[in-house]
């Protein structure tokens, strides 16, 4: 067991644990924050995406000892179901959901590529995005979303 | 509508209200009774309003319903309908799913039936209608004016005197204390508001900020975590376990041995997992399994329970005088559901009782077999719906509510368990069927049909563990319960009714039995053979289960008749039809899709580094719940093999759309579903393990895959029974595709799915 510090949304939480953790268990079982899942634990589909200072990391397989200092921001953090980001606003107009599990993946992921590379084409975004599941596959609606996103901020 | 209510809250506020849990020892005998919807009598009666709807005293409506929201849209298209029959605003609805404790037995989720069975005039909907109707007769009495004469808006009903009473001054907080009257009637497509209407999901907005509960995120005070040790392969058992290995480690708090099944608790989940892939387990020798490379003719050499579902008799006779005989094979793998999310489960077993949170389709036939496994009696388990990962059908959800249930049991603590990634697809879930058909057809002098035959061969083992079959899945079958296995038996003649719920029948054959005809289609010439082997493997309903499968054989067959005889595909088919709504969507489609008349395959495209083509594929689902027609286009790489759909056009007839935001939302999702089954997913294995176990061996497509564009042509009648919507369009996908691949290629596959290898093997192929 060891001590940590961590910085999440914006707020910092003292936790005592394995140092090899994954940092998805410590959101989960101790922070109770719900954003981030479980999906393959191996970190291919893309589900327990977080923001590590800005870039899209997979916290299944991120041990809890390599985040101590950095800024952890997961869908919650992202803004709230009152006062949406900007791009969690263009899922909700665009109804690009169906079960909803994969979409710390899809949102975090397009987040953090608009963030450095603004004007994309369809085929960067999707390359972006070659690493990412959604067995619903809403793929049109959630590309649909990504693009007025992008749109919208460069506007 | 931002904000659910919390699990907790709900059950709080306003399941104990109106549910009598006083009556439940009562009743106790009649648990294992039949039931209506295939189900078992449970404690809160399906007859009675009360189990179905309450109003409360600051005028909130609640309604109970047994069918629950897998990502398919459930959730808010009830509230719909409840607000829509009740006349009240969506946000004075609450919706409570699927808890043995407080909501009615409409068995599993599952089938496309959830439409069918609450949005006609029994069910959620046949309550509604009551519900209002109770209130408009009190009503009536109190404001001295005749129930026709009354107008509700918003929960408060109003007379042309301009007198005006609430639902909740008329309740005051009590039950309707009511049978459900089957002749209440419902309201008029015509005047609905609500219902019919594309309302936005009701989930979406804590579904991208993070803040929707699966059950992934249920947590309970004391809760420990569990893993599970499933056998390497298939059909190892324990021979012994070696408890020393994993004594040391941090958090271990037991490890659960019950026959074959294993599984470890700790304080963390990380120790659990941990612990899990440390425990050195002596496993016995496993199953030889048939080789993956035959395992087509190993089907087709299995002894087989048959069913024939039509036979006309003359099939032998009409093909022998035939001008042109046609056989074709088509061959469907096994596929996972691969659900998103790995399936997980919270259990809180304490003495005599248990609590279970799971993600299960069918909460009470799950509380029955958690009764079982655990030695309790059904009514001391309380399982209580809570969303997983969307599941496409029977994944692992089942099966890890056991797993959870066993652990707990075991601990005495409240436990959840997680399954791996591999725990999931390699011996957790049960897979789609493999599939066998066989075709042959017959056409006459002037090119029309003259006889169908089909053989079809599907594999089952295990399945649903309904009511009483916990070994249909992994966990209860390590257990030492049984599985439902295939009991050879020869097909007897056909009597009653057509059954087609498989889509075993092709749409072109009439159907007839005894002279009554239940087909959609004109070919009068007709025999139908469902064979079920063995499989080595636990199977059981995948998105489309068999309708798929079914489907892909018999439209790329009509395709090839269509090339054989060098007729439009489109025209052949309507010829060949009689359903006028399937008539209907397949015109729809075609003109939609600027269908351009002319037999398949295209004309050659000389030095094209793209080929490109286009499909058509139709279907009556499940023989009459749901019609629906599909055009795809797509371009083939000849150097690669590797196809690329382009475009899809999809009309659709399901009935009076309840809403038609999440009706396309399902469309859209079951055609990219699809197209990832046709092209790329398929299990595999060795001589005794599977070995799609992860995402880097089955392979669904990412969002980096190109999308084609999608055009959804919604036919809404405004009269007429409502029909499942959530598997009709992926059960069209591999048809079409392959036969756009066949028209801009020439080349016929017959195999799914798709992969460039094969697309490759089948151009070197065509002479």
């Amino acid at each position: 067991m060891s001590a940590f510090s961590l910085k999440v949304n914006g707020r910092t939480h003292q936790v005592d644990l394995d140092p090899e953790t994954p940092l998805l268990y410590v959101l989960g079982d101790e922070l109770a924050l719900r954003g981030p899942k479980f999906g393959c634990g191996l970190g291919q589909c893309g589900a327990c995406t977080v923001l590590m200072d800005g870039r899209a990391v997979r916290s299944c397989v991120t041990p809890v000892s390599a985040v101590e200092k950095a800024e952890i921001v997961t869908l919650e953090g992202l803004g709230t179901p009152q006062n949406p980001h900007p791009l969690q606003q263009a899922f909700i107009d665009e109804g690009a959901a169906q079960c909803g599990f994969c979409l710390s993946g899809v949102i975090l992921t397009a987040k953090a590529f608009i963030d450095e590379n603004p004007d994309p084409s369809d085929a960067e975004l999707a390359q972006a995005l070659s690493r990412v599941l959604c067995r619903c596959f809403v793929h049109s609606r959630m590309f649909a979303a990504i693009k007025t996103y992008a749109r919208e901020k460069n506007a | 509508m931002s904000s659910l209510i919390s699990r907790r809250h709900f059950l709080r506020s306003s399941g104990a209200l109106v549910v009598s849990f006083s009556a439940a020892p009562l009743l106790q005998s009649l648990a294992f009774a039949q039931g209506p919807f295939d189900t078992h009598m449970s404690h809160v009666d399906p007859n009675q309003l009360d189990s179905w709807i309450a109003v409360s005293a600051d005028g909130l409506v609640t309604a109970y319903t047994g069918k629950c929201d897998l990502g398919q849209g459930m959730y808010t298209v009830q509230t719909q309908l409840v607000a829509e029959e009740l006349c009240v605003a969506l946000d004075r609805v609450r919706l409570i799913q699927c808890d043995t404790s407080i909501t009615p037995d409409q068995g599993t989720t599952s089938g496309s039936q959830s439409t069918p069975t609450n949005f006609n005039n029994e069910g959620l909907a046949q309550a509604c209608a009551t519900a209002r109707e109770s209130l408009l007769n009190m009503a009536s009495q109190r404001l001295h004016s005749p129930a026709h004469q009354l107008k509700v808006s918003d929960g408060v009903i109003s007379s042309n005197t301009g007198a005006r009473i609430s639902y909740a001054d008329l309740l005051r907080g009590k039950h309707f204390n009511l049978p459900v009257n089957s002749a209440a009637r419902r309201r008029h497509p015509a005047d609905w508001t609500i219902l019919g209407k594309p309302v936005p999901s009701l989930d979406i907005r804590d579904l991208v900020t993070g803040k929707f509960e699966f059950v992934h995120h249920v947590q309970v005070p004391g809760m420990l975590h569990g893993r599970v040790v499933r056998p390497p392969a298939i059909g190892a058992t324990v021979v012994n376990v070696d408890h020393n290995s994993v004594a040391r480690l941090p958090g271990l708090v037991k490890v659960v041995v019950r026959k074959n099944f294993l599984g470890v608790v700790a304080q963390k989940q990380f120790q659990a997992e941990q612990a899990a892939a440390q425990l050195k387990v002596t496993w016995s020798a496993p199953e030889n399994l048939p080789p993956q490379d035959d395992f087509y003719n190993h089907i087709l050499k299995s002894p087989s329970r048959d069913v024939l579902l039509v036979d006309s008799g003359d099939t032998k006779q009409q093909l022998a005088h035939s001008v042109s005989q046609l056989n074709a094979t088509y061959y469907h793998p096994y596929q996972a559901h691969a659900s998103m999310g790995a399936s997980c489960a919270v259990a809180d077993v304490q003495p005599g009782k248990a609590t279970v949170w799971s993600a299960t389709q069918s909460v009470y036939p799950t509380r029955n077999g958690v009764a079982q496994l655990l030695g309790l009696q059904p009514d001391n388990v309380r399982v209580i719906f809570v969303r997983g990962s969307g599941c496409y059908g029977l994944n692992a959800a089942d099966t890890v509510s056991y797993d959870a249930a066993l652990l707990s049991q075991a601990v005495g603590k409240p436990v959840r368990v997680q399954l791996s990634r591999p725990d999931e697809m390699a011996a957790g879930e049960n897979f789609g069927s493999a599939c066998v058909i066989e075709q042959r057809a017959g056409v006459d002098a002037r090119g029309a049909i003259t006889a169908w035959e089909c053989e079809t061969w599907s594999v089952s083992l295990g399945g649903r563990p309904g009511y009483d079959r916990p070994g249909n899945v992994i966990t209860g079958a390590l257990l030492g319960y049984e599985p439902a296995t295939i009991t050879p038996q020869a097909a007897a003649q056909p009597t009653g009714e057509l059954r087609n719920g498989s889509n075993a029948v092709p749409s072109y054959a009439v159907g007839c039995i005894g002279g009554k005809c239940g087909g959609v289609g004109t070919v009068r010439s007709e025999r139908v053979l469902a064979r079920t082997v063995k499989s080595p493997f636990f199977t059981g309903p995948l998105r489309s289960p068999l309708r798929l499968q079914n489907t892909f054989a018999h439209e790329c067959f009509m395709d090839e008749i269509c090339a054989r005889v060098k007729a439009d595909p489109v025209a052949y088919r309507l010829q060949h039809l009689a359903h006028p709504r399937l008539i209907a969507v397949l015109k729809a489609a075609a003109r939609a899709a600027n269908w351009n008349a002319r037999p398949s395959p295209k004309t050659a495209q000389p030095g094209s580094a793209q080929l490109t083509g286009r499909g058509v594929a139709c279907v009556s689902y499940e023989g009459d719940n749901g019609y629906v027609a599909l055009v795809a286009e797509v371009a083939v790489d000849p150097a690669s093999g590797r196809v690329q759909p382009t475009g899809f056009v999809i009309a659709q007839d399901c009935g009076p759309v309840s809403n038609p935001a999440g009706m396309r939302n399902q469309v859209e999702g079951g055609l990219l579903q699809g197209m990832s089954r046709a092209l790329g997913e398929e299990i595999t294995w060795d001589q005794n393990k599977i070995t799609s176990t992860t995402w880097s061996t089955y392979h669904s497509l990412t969002l980096g895959f190109e999308r084609p564009s999608i055009e959804c042509v919604l036919i809404n009648p405004s009269e007429g029974e409502a029909m499942g919507a959530g598997e009709t369009a992926i059960t069209l996908v591999a048809a079409a595709l392959g036969n756009a691949i066949f028209d801009a290629t020439a080349a016929r596959i017959r195999q799914v799915p798709f992969t460039p290898a094969r697309v490759k093997a089948a151009l070197a192929a065509r002479t």
